[in-house]
């Protein structure tokens, strides 16, 4: 069966700086999968070639069963984005932004109330988006996105920096949609939300993929449990432990130690030990 | 067809909505032509009624302007986020330029408009044939379709909203050494040569002509030959550098 989402070998650079370093992807019809991975890795570069706005060096993408170089109004027509920067008009109002999105792609501009209703913009349908909160654009932007039911829905980072009700908006939408049947490429720095979300997941760094498959897949790929050791006057640091020796052995080498936790394996921890990050624990993803 | 009549929608709602951009656009032709009626005005000899030689080259000038910044509405545009969902839409996505040239005009006309009737107040006595005013609106509207079009590819070719600017000021400036203020041979040698080939001057000249009825001569063609240019260049360029940015 063909796949919806097919790159074979996609490379991008920008002058001397390579960004895709022959990146492979296969999303099966109907499937919420999602890129993960750092700041650099590719992520955006890779949707914006799946959505024609850019073209690859090398390599070949087919979306929807339709090359993106040589056929991309083919590709545009079974696609909707919602980018990393929300894609609204603020001069507009909410209401003529989904307004103006339902003449362009042809329907009843009815459509425009309906979404106004299930986004929670009813209220501020009439005002300028310039004066809209960040989650408030992010709604109106996947509204936007969702006013034709896309074949394939390309979000980049769709939550971050939002607060937790559009987050949960944002989420409750996507799982909606995946139940219609739409084919989902999401991209995310969040663990947690790739965990969530997607069905696979394709852990990219350095502008390839370095690991792919449920997450459940990728948690076995890495020590059952992680050991979390705290200190008082320092940053925390992550074991993998299999067995009680391994805790012992690492309590000897921390004597120092305030406190310990036992987890079991988080993306994170899988996101770590493929890309080679330190073991201390990065920021908070949030 | 659908899509351009969207974007001309959204354009609109754009320039009402820039209250600033839009009383620049309005006000600042109507003070040009005060000042160059009742500040320079007598001190300037052209030979008959000052009034009635600038009035003309107010007019051009003001198109000028007036579509020159479309230059900075479409670089500013280019910024936001917004241009990249029409970019992934099955359209061709260039009529969003389209929407920047009619609202462009339809803000020109306004202008334009304004700019004659303040004028007739200010003692201007054209001709009436209504043949001669068609003839000049139909000069004008090319006039601002043209510069519309070559400023919307510059907006697009200079990237940012600083750079497009620049456009503001050539199209500010180049009405001055032309006929269109003072006649072209009372310049020095050399600028009076760029002012009778450069594009204004023809422009000037023809719509001075079927205004006052005098004879309109060649200039009329070579006006209408320098917007159509104006409008095929602008345009190719503009749709080209769209689908590279």
């Amino acid at each position: 069966m063909a796949y919806t989402i097919e790159v074979e070998g996609l490379t991008k650079a920008f002058g001397d700086t390579r960004v895709l370093e022959g990146l492979d992807l296969q999303v099966d019809a109907g499937e919420v999968f999602a890129l993960l991975g750092p700041n650099g890795a590719g992520k955006t570069t890779t949707v914006r070639i799946l959505t024609t706005l850019l073209a690859p060096d090398g390599g070949t993408a087919r979306v929807a069963g339709h090359d993106v170089v040589n056929d991309p109004n083919a590709v545009r027509a079974a696609i909707s984005l919602t980018a990393q920067e929300a894609a609204v008009d603020g001069i507009l109002t909410g209401a003529e932004n989904l307004r103006m999105m339902a003449r362009l792609r042809g329907v009843k501009p009815g459509v425009a109330d309906e979404l106004l209703d299930r986004f929670d913009l009813a209220d501020a349908a009439d005002r300028r988006v310039d004066s809209y909160s960040g989650g408030m654009r992010r709604r109106l932007d996947l509204a936007m996105s969702l006013v034709v039911r896309p074949q394939v829905l390309f979000l980049d980072e769709p939550t971050t920096g939002l607060d937790p009700r559009s987050r949960r908006a944002v989420w409750d939408a996507v799982q909606t949609l995946a139940s219609e049947g739409v084919t989902v490429l999401l991209t995310t720095q969040y663990l947690e939300e790739a965990d969530r979300l997607a069905q696979r997941i394709a852990v990219i760094d350095g502008g390839r993929v370095i690991a792919q498959g449920t997450a459940a897949e990728l948690k076995a790929r890495v020590a059952s449990e992680t050991l979390e050791i705290h200190f008082a006057d320092k940053p925390a640091q992550r074991v993998p432990v299999n067995a009680p020796d391994d805790v012992r052995r690492a309590l000897e080498q921390h004597p120092d130690a305030e406190r310990i936790e036992l987890h079991r394996p988080s993306l994170d921890d899988v996101f770590f030990a493929l890309t080679g990050a330190s073991s201390e624990i990065a920021e908070p993803v949030r | 067809m659908t899509a351009s009549l969207t974007f001309v929608g959204r354009s609109l709602r754009h320039s009402v909505r820039s209250v600033d951009a839009l009383l620049t656009a309005i006000l600042l032709p109507v003070a040009i032509l005060l000042m160059f009626v009742y500040v320079f005005g007598g001190a300037i000899d052209a030979g008959g009624r000052y009034v009635d030689y600038v009035v003309p080259g107010i007019i051009v000038l003001c198109v000028g302007f007036g579509a020159a910044s479309t230059a900075v509405a479409v670089a500013l545009d280019m910024t936001t986020g917004v241009i990249d969902r029409f970019r992934t839409l099955p359209i061709a996505s260039s009529a969003v330029l389209t929407g920047h040239v009619t609202a462009s005009v339809a803000r020109n006309v306004v202008s334009t408009s304004l700019v004659i009737g303040v004028a007739l107040i200010a003692g201007f006595r054209p001709e009436v044939d209504p043949l001669r005013w068609l003839a000049a609106a139909a000069l004008l509207l090319c006039l601002m379709t043209a510069i519309s079009w070559v400023a919307a590819a510059f907006g697009l070719f200079a990237k940012t909203v600083e750079g497009a600017n620049a456009m503001t000021f050539i199209a500010a400036f180049a009405p001055y050494v032309s006929s269109g203020f003072v006649p072209a041979d009372s310049m020095p040698a050399g600028l009076s040569w760029i002012a009778e080939h450069q594009p204004v001057t023809p422009i000037v000249d023809s719509v001075r002509a079927l205004l006052m009825g005098t004879p309109v001569g060649n200039s009329l063609w070579i006006a209408f030959a320098w917007c159509a240019a104006g409008i095929v260049l602008g345009r190719v360029a503009s749709s080209r550098l769209f689908r590279q940015s």
